[in-house]
């Protein structure tokens, strides 16, 4: 499936623009409308005092917030896309890509690194939402796949962080393929027992949440996020009526059985390294 | 009766004028033999330049004929003697995906399948040849059955998409398919995977890993259908030519890219012309590809099976 905008809540303001609002020194919530200092908002790990919505936040945030004093080698930095289609809707792809890169800073939807979490090796891939809804592409493929074989090379835990509307339709199937090479990496990875921990975040849809998303050893979700392999509006067309509350929220999917357990993001480090401590 | 597409009209209406020609020749005892010659040259070369220049939407359209062979059809005609085997032994049983064990010249093997419907209320009952979780769960239990028995397996795609419905949420397409995708890599024995109609993104993908991955000449296979690819891009559904041509989703694009491993030719005319025909083609390739992964020991097939995806995507250091 691809990549869609969720219309409520003004989800589609980019999280920066938010951050900042209104002056720089202050956070309002989207959820709850309350407002909080930018700085304590930044040391509750970007999560609101109020309702404990959690704010999406990009690969430079969770990086920050789990790699001791934010040490890490990134992997992969300058890889970019191709337009192996020659791909044009609205805009040409490369220069969809092009306008993106100079907007987010970032090159592709997902960044991957390593370093040290509470004293323990970990391989982490973070995916950027802001880079067109955090698509798959072939980028995003082949730096999860390296970054798997990092992880493999060095028999260290692979986290992976997803946020993503799933495959790119950019890339057609270029992309459908970055399905099947990353569950392909992490088979060999299951194999020789490393440990792999998928965090699904708001939202995880599509060709992500049905290829690595859910291949976790452990996987987890932060509150509230929206997890699901068809996007609500296309189940919403099929069946022809609204969905229960709560449908597809991480809790839903905690109690359907297919989430380990839901992790404050204010915990988030604490659990991961609790965690891969257990398994050492 | 045959359902006719826009672009199969002008042959056919030349066709009935063949017949009507024959059979007033036959009434009324008149020798029409050149004319009839001629006519029936015409429509062999009408068809030939209908089908050597089909618009890539031309070939989805063929991809859904109502008329063309689906899973079942083919197994009936390839296998001496079929199985059919149910259930994935937690939830149900998914009419959208068959499975079981055939017969195939002598050896077993494994079928699986997406299986559309005919009627009404087959396609109801097959839920159009989209699965619910309990379909991908069904195929991975037969696939681990086939591998612990030693025996090959056969995947024939055909799928709009993995059903996006609230139930086949409930129970975790998402985590069906994707085990799947793992799974498959490491099965022991050899996994050939035809797409024999439409393959429709994860839906398709989802029993789609294979040692080969071959198309039917007249089928698409990409990460969204043409339709709904123009919904999300030109906020419309009236731009699926366009969306078609920009997916590059055809059997040749898609070899093209390297993201499959080969085509099989369809009868002149596609595949519901001549079922018999197709079947044969198909059961011959794969005998004949068979042989060729039986040359491999299972380490060597799973690293190749590992190593071909992996090589898959563009991107610039
Ligand atoms: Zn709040």
């Amino acid at each position: 499936m691809s990549w869609f905008t969720r219309k409520d809540k003004g989800i589609q303001t980019p999280t920066e623009a938010k951050r900042e609002a209104p002056d720089g020194l202050w956070y309002q919530c989207p959820n709850c409308k309350k407002v909080t200092h930018t700085r304590e908002h930044r040391a509750l790990a970007w999560t609101c005092p109020h309702c404990n919505h959690h704010e999406r936040i990009g690969s430079a945030d969770y990086f920050s917030l789990l790699f001791d004093e934010n040490q890490f080698s990134e992997l992969d930095a300058n890889l970019t896309s191709g337009d192996p289609l020659h791909f044009v809707d609205t805009k040409k792809y490369p220069e969809r890509i092009r306008a993106t890169e100079k907007k987010t800073g970032l090159k592709d939807a997902v960044r991957t690194g390593f370093g040290r979490m509470n004293d323990l090796d970990v391989v982490i891939a973070c995916m950027d939402f802001a880079f067109i809804g955090g698509s798959m592409g072939s980028v995003v493929g082949e730096k999860i796949a390296r970054a798997i074989d990092y992880a493999l090379a060095h028999k260290i835990p692979f986290v992976m962080i997803s946020r993503s509307g799933g495959a790119r339709m950019m890339e057609a199937g270029f992309s459908l393929m970055q399905m099947a090479k990353t569950s392909a990496k992490l088979a060999l990875l299951a194999e020789a027992k490393v440990p792999y921990i998928s965090l699904l975040t708001d939202p995880t849809t599509g060709g992500v949440t049905a290829s690595y998303a859910m291949l976790g050893d452990f996987n987890i979700a932060e509150p509230g996020a929206l997890i699901g392999f068809a996007g609500p509006r296309v189940i919403r067309e099929t069946i022809g009526k609204d969905l229960p509350k709560g449908f597809q929220s991480a809790e839903f999917v905690l109690e359907h059985g297919f989430l380990d357990f839901i992790v404050d993001r204010k915990d988030l480090k604490m659990k991961l390294s609790g965690l891969l401590e257990m398994l050492r | 009766m045959r359902t006719l597409l826009d672009f199969e009209k002008p042959i056919a209406e030349l066709e009935n004028k063949l017949e009507d020609m024959k059979r007033l020749a036959a009434e009324n005892n008149v020798d029409v033999g050149v004319a009839v010659q001629t006519l029936e040259d015409s429509i062999g070369q009408l068809r030939r330049e209908t089908f050597q220049n089909l618009t890539r939407w031309q070939r989805v359209q063929l991809s859904r004929h109502p008329d063309r062979p689906y899973t079942l059809d083919y197994i009936e005609r390839m296998c001496d003697q079929f199985i059919e085997l149910h259930g994935d032994r937690t939830v149900a049983d998914d009419e959208a995906i068959v499975g079981g064990l055939g017969e195939l010249a002598g050896q077993t093997v494994l079928f699986i399948g997406q299986q559309k419907g005919r009627n009404t209320k087959q396609r109801q009952q097959r839920n159009f040849g989209m699965p619910n979780p309990e379909g991908y769960r069904k195929a991975l239990r037969l696939m681990k059955l086939a591998e612990k028995f030693g025996k090959p397996i056969v995947t024939l795609i055909d799928t709009p998409g993995a059903f996006p419905g609230l139930e086949a949420e409930e129970r975790g397409q998402g985590e069906a398919i994707a085990r799947n995708l793992r799974d498959m890599f490491l099965l022991k024995v050899p996994v050939i995977c035809i797409i024999i109609g439409e393959g429709a993104s994860g839906g398709a993908l989802g029993i789609a890993i294979g040692d080969r991955v071959l198309m039917l000449e007249n089928t698409w296979y990409s990460v969204i259908s043409p339709e709904s690819c123009s919904t999300i891009l030109w906020r419309s559904r009236d731009y699926k030519e366009q969306a078609a041509e920009a997916l590059k989703l055809t059997a040749n694009d898609m070899l093209g890219n390297g993201l499959v491993d080969g085509i099989v030719p369809e009868p002149l005319g596609g595949a519901h012309l001549d079922f018999e025909a197709i079947a044969q083609t198909v059961k011959e390739t794969i005998l004949s590809t068979l042989g060729e992964l039986n040359q491999f020991s299972p380490e060597e097939r799973i690293n190749q099976r590992i190593e071909k995806f992996s090589r898959m995507g563009v991107v610039q250091e």
